[in-house]
């Protein structure tokens, strides 16, 4: 307990982020029970309401809450967002380690492909997966999984061709380990910060593309209660409901601040020196 | 770059090219849905199973897929993109009608983006203080936090709504047409670009030529626009390569929002409508346009920095 409070005493600006990512989180989970209305009960006496006391945010052109529909799609976001960030990193690593240490064919084909990716602006290519694989959350996070996947290979291929060449590395063959646990035990502990740092700063701009891709009508689906496609639904009552535009918009903005706020802090915390 | 790389740097492009070709297209065969029966769909008929094989067999489409795909690549090369079937015209003359309204769009945004971030980027720089820096923070912030698509919608409602300036659909004609949807490009790159300037300014005021000119008492200002700029602005040139390419594919969103006529509308339209020739040819043609744009920006250094002139390295 002690420990946790000097380390809040040391890094302020990182715990105030991290209280700030927990009630996002906070929001998602209970949900549920902060929500007013059921976000998918269309009353449609009840359409394009302005906000009142009755309907915080107003309501939509189905005459769904929109305070609740935002709240919910705090969940999909963050699921999404998450697992996005999670894949990209286990499979980037998973390759970027492989290739780094082994070297080789292998090497050079996954960095091929990474050469293909970086010469080419991704969007497009996510643009393009989604469309044809149909649109769907799934579908979409697989899309940017396919595009991003190679700026974590890069990286840590080129934390394991340094770390291979370390002593311990050397004593640990000599030794008769295996090379599984070389790469499990030695390479992947040495690989992993690093990792877990980009990873953190990149989840608010994995958010952003999901919600993008989902505005355009490929990511989420009607009547899922996602923030980018409430956007959509919402920009055709641009002039006669500004506020569905204006809350679910709010609402990515403060979840992607709040967590490219952690992903800073946490930077400065875990690596203090690049800064 | 030098001049004898460039044979090297020409071969990487085209493997990256056939690549990227072989990539999308076995995308396109692998997705699932029919193409003859959306070709159909879109133009309201509905055939027998009977015509639906002929089309098929008149497409080339029941041949092996290597066979497939050599077809469509040597047409390629030959400058047939194949046809859409949902605009009835050739991919590539589509394709070169909507990218010139996206390159104005592109260019447009990265004007408009430097004349914020360089002054800001310099003043913060020169002015190494609390409020310069914090606004460039700032900046930064918003830039990487907000989705563009809302910036763009607030600034619709706002500008066109709200105030009634300019128009809410933008057909890409005229000027007070653009601002808005440059605006929105621009806005998200100015954080980006203002820290990118600040960073390469204080960098170059380190440096042990401008401690030199300093001491022969030349003027702060003859510093800093004669000796500093002119080194600073290069590394921002290769960033503003890779910025133009990224927004000639990645302006989609933007566009989609002011229903601006550009080749982002056109590919949303064509993978909504499974309009496959055309988005094979758009992804083609993007990822050319992107390399072929960075090739030039690394020849254009050896214009711009004499440093790297053959000989002298």
């Amino acid at each position: 307990m002690t420990k946790t409070v000097t380390f809040i005493k040391r890094n302020p600006g990182f715990a105030v982020c991290l209280i700030l990512v927990l009630a996002v989180l906070t929001v998602a989970v209970f949900a549920p029970l902060l929500a007013t209305y059921d976000p998918y009960e269309a009353v449609l006496a009840d359409a394009v309401q302005a906000p009142s006391a009755e309907h915080w945010f107003g309501t939509d052109r189905m005459g769904r809450d929109l305070y609740s529909r935002v709240l919910y799609g705090a969940r999909i976001s963050l699921t999404a967002a998450l697992s996005l960030v999670c894949i990209v990193m286990a499979v980037g690593t998973f390759l970027g380690i492989l290739s780094g240490y082994f070297g080789g064919i292998l090497d050079a084909a996954v960095m091929r492909i990474a050469d293909m990716m970086v010469s080419f602006p991704g969007m497009v290519l996510a643009i393009a997966v989604a469309g044809i694989l149909g649109a769907n959350i799934r579908n979409a996070v697989i899309a940017i999984s396919v595009v991003s996947w190679t700026k974590y290979a890069r990286l840590a291929r080129s934390l394991a061709l340094k770390i291979r060449s370390r002593d311990y590395i050397a004593a640990a063959r000599v030794t008769g380990s295996r090379t599984s646990h070389i790469l499990w035990r030695y390479v992947l502990p040495g690989v992993l910060p690093t990792i877990l740092i980009t990873g953190a700063t990149d989840i608010g701009s994995m958010m952003l593309e999901l919600a993008g891709l989902s505005f355009l009508g490929f990511g989420a689906q009607a009547p899922t209660a996602e923030w980018g496609l409430m956007l959509n639904e919402g920009r055709a009552y641009l002039t006669a409901a500004p506020w569905l535009m204006v809350f679910p918009g709010l609402a990515i903005f403060i979840t992607v601040a709040v967590f490219n706020l952690l992903g800073d802090s946490l930077r400065d915390v875990l690596d203090p020196g690049r800064s | 770059m030098r001049k004898r790389d460039l044979p090297k740097r020409l071969l990487q492009m085209a493997v990256v090219l056939f690549g990227i070709s072989f990539i999308t297209f076995c995308l396109m065969y692998l997705a699932p849905g029919d193409p003859v029966q959306a070709m159909y769909a879109a133009s309201g008929t509905i055939p027998s199973e009977q015509i639906l094989e002929q089309t098929r067999e008149n497409l080339g489409l029941n041949e092996p897929f290597l066979t497939q795909y050599f077809n469509w690549l040597t047409a390629c090369l030959h400058g047939d993109f194949g046809t859409s079937y949902a605009y009835s015209r050739p991919v590539a003359e589509l394709i070169l009608s909507r990218l010139w309204p996206t390159l104005k769009l592109a260019l447009t945004s990265l004007a408009l983006m430097m004349i914020v971030a360089l002054p800001l980027g310099i003043l913060s720089a020169v002015r190494k203080g609390k409020v310069s820096d914090f606004i460039v923070r700032i900046f930064s912030f918003l830039g990487v936090s907000l989705p563009n698509f809302w910036v763009g919608l607030m600034l619709l409602y706002v500008f066109a709504v709200c105030l009634g300036l300019l128009p809410v659909v933008s057909d890409g004609q005229g000027f007070g047409k653009i601002i808005l949807p440059a605006v929105t490009l621009a806005f998200a790159m100015v954080g980006k670009y203002t820290r990118q300037v600040r960073t390469a300014v204080l960098e170059e005021l380190g440096q042990d030529y401008v401690t030199g000119a300093r001491c022969r008492g030349i003027r702060e200002s003859t510093i800093l626009w004669r000796h500093v700029m002119p080194n600073a602005v290069l590394p921002l040139i290769t960033m503003l390569g890779l910025s133009f390419g990224s927004l000639l594919g990645g302006t989609a969103v933007v566009e989609v929002i002011f229903s601006y006529p550009g080749l982002g509308n056109l590919a949303v339209d064509a993978i909504r409508s499974m309009d496959y020739s055309l988005i094979q040819g758009y992804v083609l043609w993007i990822a050319l346009i992107y390399m072929v744009i960075n090739l030039l920006v690394d020849l254009s250094y050896r214009y711009l920095d004499p440093r790297l002139k053959e000989g002298n390295r």
